[in-house]
């Protein structure tokens, strides 16, 4: 018993010093990892200029526009707190619409304005039929998910 | 250990034998009906339209390739601190059928993300590290069959299940930790599932239908495995008799 003691403990002890060896690689690894930044990042200047990065956020309601060319959309990305505008000549994925969730690949032109090259739609986790949504929006009790707040 | 009771490979067999058709005829009426329900009776949804029934494909699936993992990694715990003779074999008979449950989960998501993400895929970190797991077991069965000697290959597969199981907690977390495109979580969560009853429960039996399958082809692998042991012991000591 006292040998499988052993080898319990020493298994024990090699996860944990695995998991705080991943724990800190994750840790320091953070900014790379994460996918997109939002328009409040961008903002406050914490996105890195001059190269390509995602600006994700919610399509700013009343925002979306076609240009007169025909194949380029402008539009809002907003985070509630902020938005920044966009363009984006092609064509946009099913799930793009104001209000809901978007990630956007390009970068910042120097007006400010973000120039995309990529439009991806993010849909949250919300799942339900549309009759439901239908009788809570006609009893009031519709709370939109993309506006809750965590 | 109480667990040795059912150590014995012949008393598994046994056990197993009785088991099998009552695993495997749920699985076939489970999946049957989570089917039927989740192609024909489930609603549309309200964002994703018809879309939505791959979910309930994708969803199990990806629920499968995480806890056939976790199986895994309690199994070669189990190999490796107390010898369990059966975890070695549950080990092996399991890695296959969990990377095929990986790679549905990467498929039919590649599938649904086309349509309503507009891509096939993205480097974010729920699908990297979903990827990274599929490798894992891609890495656990080339192992344990690397070595001549099959224990050997069990002992070094059993160190990388164990060192791989970090990746766990970090696929089911990585959509809180960072940002992604890939949605939070709908049914597991601490508030609730925020999906509807009616789309809920087709998954719920389809999650059900795909546990019984797994555990239908573990009975039947691990026989499987017993068997294959009890051949070469026997090939050995007739190459010993000459």
């Amino acid at each position: 018993m006292t040998r499988k003691r052993r080898r319990l403990y020493m298994v024990l002890a090699a996860m944990s010093i695995l998991a705080g060896a991943a724990a800190l690689v994750l840790g320091a690894l953070q900014s790379e990892l994460t996918y997109f930044y939002s328009p409040t990042d961008l903002a406050a200047g914490s996105a890195p200029a001059g190269r390509s990065i995602r600006l994700g956020g919610l399509v700013e309601e009343g925002s979306v526009e076609r240009l007169d060319d025909g194949v380029t959309t402008s539009f809002r990305v907003t985070d509630l707190t902020s938005s920044v505008p966009v363009t984006y000549r092609g064509l946009l994925p099913d799930l793009f619409r104001e209000g809901q969730g978007v990630v956007t690949e390009g970068s910042l032109s120097a007006d400010g304005a973000f120039v995309a090259r990529e439009v991806l739609a993010k849909h949250d986790e919300n799942y339900m039929p549309r009759e439901v949504t239908d009788a809570l929006k006609k009893s009031g009790q519709w709370r939109d998910p993309t506006e809750a707040t965590e | 250990m109480n667990m040795h009771r059912f150590a014995n490979p012949g008393r598994f067999v046994r056990l197993a034998e009785r088991i099998l058709p009552w695993t495997g005829g749920l699985a076939v009426l489970a999946l049957g009906i989570g089917l039927y329900l989740s192609l024909f009776v489930s609603p549309a949804d309200y964002q994703q339209g018809e879309s939505v029934r791959i979910m309930y494909v994708h969803v199990p699936a990806a629920w499968m390739a995480l806890f056939v993992y976790t199986v895994i990694a309690a199994a070669s715990a189990s190999a490796l601190i107390w010898r369990h003779p059966l975890a070695d074999l549950v080990a092996r008979a399991s890695a296959p059928v969990g990377a095929g449950f990986t790679f549905l989960a990467l498929a039919t998501g590649s599938l649904w993300g086309k349509p309503m993400w507009g891509t096939w895929w993205v480097w974010d970190a729920r699908l990297t590290s979903v990827l990274v797991l599929f490798f894992l077991y891609l890495g656990h069965m080339a192992l344990s069959n690397a070595f001549d000697d099959q224990s050997r290959g069990n002992r070094a597969a059993a160190v990388l299940a164990l060192v791989g199981f970090i990746n766990v907690p970090i696929i089911k977390f990585s959509v809180d930790w960072w940002s992604t495109l890939h949605q939070p979580a709908s049914v597991v969560r601490l508030d609730g599932p925020s999906i509807h009853p009616s789309m809920l429960w087709p998954l719920l039996i389809m999650a059900l239908g795909f546990k019984l399958y797994y555990v239908s082809l573990l009975l039947l692998r691990v026989k499987g495995e017993v068997m294959a042991a009890r051949l070469r012991a026997r090939s050995m000591a007739a190459l010993d008799a000459t």
